[in-house]
C-alpha cells in the first residue's frame, strides 16, 4: 500500500504517562482509516498531534512523502497541503450562523471573493440538506444538524485529509448511522483521506477501509476490518467482545453499503 | 521566606513577559487579518458602545459626590469658588482614567475573559488553528486595537459628565455661582492635564484588555480547575489583576507626570 499519510515514531507524554509511545501508521490516499481503542488511551491525542494542536515529543508526520510542519497543517496551507479537523463537540462558533460557520475558513484563510464564498457555501449547505437552516445559529440546531454544519466547515476548503474525532458522540443510533453514511458519501464525492476516531464498533467498520487498534501507546493491529477476528491478538479480542463486535448487524446496517 | 518571595517575583516577571508577547502577537495578528475594519467596528461596539451607559452613570455620580465633598471641605477655608478647579483637576488627572478603566474591566474585561475561556474549553480556539486562522489575531487583535480608540474617548466622556456632575451639586444645589464654577474649570485645566489623563487611559486600556484576554485565552493553562469553574476563575482573576494593575500603574505614571 502506498502511504499518503505516513506517521513514524510519534511520541507524546504527559508527565509520567506515555500516551503515545512510538506510533507508526500508514494511511492510503482517499481511504477511511478508523482508530479504535479504550477510552483515554490516546486516540484523540494522536489526532491532535497529527493536526499539531499538541506538539509531539518525537516522530514525524509525512504527507505524500513530504514532512509537514505546523504552518502546512492548516486548511489551505501555503504549500497546498490541507488538513481539516472535525471536533468531538463540533466546536462551532455560537455567535455565527450555520452559513457563517461554514464560510469561516474561506473568509479568513483564503483570498476568495465574497460571491465565490457564497456560491461554495450555498452548494455545501445544499449537499448537507441545510439550506433552510443557513441563517440559524448553532444553539437553534439539533445535534445532527450541528454535526452536519461541522462536517461542512471541515470540508469547505476541499482538504486532502480530514481528521474526525468521535464524530458520532452523543447521537442516537440512527443519527450515528447517518453521520457515518455522510462521511462515506462525502469521501467518495470529495476524495479526501479520512482518519477517524470512533467507539462505535462495529458500525464504524462499515465505512472503514482500514482499522488501527491503539493500545499501550502503540498501534497493535492495523488491517482491514474483516481481518480483525482472524488476526487479532488475545487482548484485542477481549476489547472487541466488550465492544460487542461479532454481534448480528441491525437490518438498517445491512443495507448500508 | 526569601526564596518564596524571589520565586513569586520571578513568576510575576515571567507572566508580564508572557502577557507582553501575547499582546504583541495579537496586535501583529490583527494586521494580517481580512476584514479588519468590520472586526474593529464590532470590537468598538463591544468595548466602547456597551460600556458607555455605565461610564456615563458612574461619571455623573462621581461628579455629584465630588462636588458635595469638595464644597464642604473648601467652604471651611472660604474657598468654595475653587470648586470648579478641584472637581475638574481631580477628575481629569485621576478619577476619570482610573474609574473608566475599572468600569470597562467590570463590564467588558470580565465578559471577554469568560468568552475566551469558554471558546478555549469548547475547542473553538483549536478549531481556528486547524482552519489556519491565527486565533490571537482573530479573537484578541481587534479588541486590543479597539481599546486604543475607546479608552481615551470613554475617559473624555467620563471627565465631561463628571465635571457636569460637580456643577449640578455645586451650583444648582449649593449655590456656587455657575459662571465662577465654569470659569475656574476652563482656567485651571491645562493641556498637560488632559494629555496626562489620556496617557493613563491608553496605558490602562492596553494593560486591562491584555490581562483579561490573556487570562481567558489561557484558561486551560492558568486556571486551577477545568470546565466552568476554570472559566469562572479566569474571569475573576482577570478582573482582580486588571484592577490592581490599573492602580499600581496609576501611581507609577502619576509619579512620572508630576
Amino acid at each position: 500500500m502506498d502511504a499518503f499519510l505516513k506517521i513514524r515514531g510519534l511520541k507524546k507524554h504527559f508527565g509520567e504517562n506515555h500516551v503515545l509511545d512510538g506510533i507508526d501508521l500508514d494511511v492510503a490516499a482517499a481511504s477511511v482509516t478508523t482508530i479504535i481503542g479504550k477510552s483515554g488511551i490516546g486516540k484523540s491525542v494522536l489526532l491532535k498531534c497529527i493536526a499539531n494542536l499538541l506538539q509531539a515529543d518525537a516522530g514525524t508526520v509525512e504527507l505524500d512523502g513530504k514532512a509537514i510542519s505546523r504552518s502546512r497543517r492548516g486548511a489551505n496551507g501555503a504549500e497546498g497541503v490541507s488538513f481539516s479537523y472535525m471536533f468531538q463537540n463540533n466546536a462551532l462558533f455560537d455567535s455565527l450562523s450555520a452559513f457563517e460557520n461554514i464560510a469561516l475558513p474561506l473568509r479568513e484563510a483564503t483570498k476568495l471573493k465574497n460571491a465565490e464564498i457564497k456560491e461554495r457555501v450555498d452548494a455545501m449547505l445544499a449537499h448537507l440538506e441545510l439550506s433552510d437552516s443557513a441563517e440559524r445559529f448553532p444553539g437553534e440546531l439539533s445535534g445532527g444538524m450541528k454535526k452536519r454544519v461541522a462536517l461542512g466547515r471541515a470540508l469547505i476548503t476541499k482538504p486532502q485529509v480530514v481528521l474526525f474525532d468521535e464524530p458520532t458522540t452523543g447521537l442516537d443510533p440512527e443519527r450515528k448511522f447517518s453521520v457515518f453514511e455522510m462521511i462515506a458519501d462525502y469521501r467518495e464525492r470529495f476524495g479526501f483521506t479520512a482518519l477517524l476516531v470512533s467507539h462505535d464498533i462495529p458500525e464504524v467498520f462499515e465505512i472503514s477501509d482500514r482499522v488501527a487498534w491503539l493500545d499501550q501507546g502503540i498501534i497493535k493491529f492495523f488491517g482491514k476490518p474483516d481481518e480483525l477476528n482472524s488476526d487479532a491478538q488475545l487482548a484485542l479480542s477481549g476489547f472487541l467482545s466488550k465492544a460487542n463486535y461479532g454481534r448480528e448487524p441491525s437490518p438498517k446496517h445491512e443495507g448500508a453499503k | 521566606m526569601i526564596r518564596m518571595l524571589g520565586r513569586s517575583a520571578l513568576g510575576v516577571v515571567f507572566e508580564l513577559g508572557e502577557i507582553s508577547l501575547f499582546s504583541f502577537g495579537a496586535a501583529r495578528g490583527f494586521f494580517a487579518q481580512r476584514g479588519r475594519l468590520a472586526k474593529l467596528t464590532l470590537a468598538i461596539h463591544e468595548i466602547g458602545v456597551r460600556c458607555f451607559p455605565i461610564i456615563a452613570t458612574v461619571g455623573l455620580f462621581t461628579g455629584l459626590v465630588m462636588g458635595l465633598q469638595l464644597y464642604y471641605t473648601l467652604v471651611k477655608f472660604g474657598a468654595e469658588s475653587a470648586l470648579g478647579t478641584a472637581v475638574a483637576l481631580s477628575i481629569i488627572r485621576e478619577l476619570g482614567p482610573v474609574l473608566t478603566a475599572l468600569m470597562v474591566v467590570g463590564q467588558a474585561g470580565s465578559a471577554m475573559a469568560s468568552e475566551l475561556g469558554i471558546q478555549r474549553n469548547d475547542e473553538q480556539i483549536d478549531a481556528l488553528e486547524t482552519m489556519n486562522i491565527d486565533p490571537l489575531g482573530y479573537l484578541v487583535g481587534p479588541r486590543l486595537m479597539a481599546t486604543l480608540i475607546c479608552f481615551p474617548i470613554l475617559t473624555a466622556i467620563f471627565d465631561l459628565i463628571g465635571i457636569f456632575g460637580g456643577f449640578v451639586t455645586g451650583s444648582l444645589l449649593l449655590n456656587v455661582d455657575a459662571g465662577v464654577y465654569w470659569n475656574r474649570v476652563f482656567e485651571s485645566v491645562t493641556w498637560a492635564d488632559v494629555q496626562g489623563g489620556y496617557i493613563k487611559a491608553l496605558v490602562f486600556g492596553l494593560l486591562t484588555i491584555s490581562i483579561c484576554a490573556y487570562r481567558g485565552y489561557n484558561t486551560h493553562r492558568k486556571a486551577s480547575f477545568p470546565g466552568v469553574r476554570g472559566v469562572s476563575e479566569s474571569a475573576t482573576r482577570a478582573v482582580v489583576w486588571s484592577s490592581v494593575t490599573v492602580l499600581a500603574a496609576d501611581y507609577l505614571i502619576t509619579s512620572f507626570l508630576l
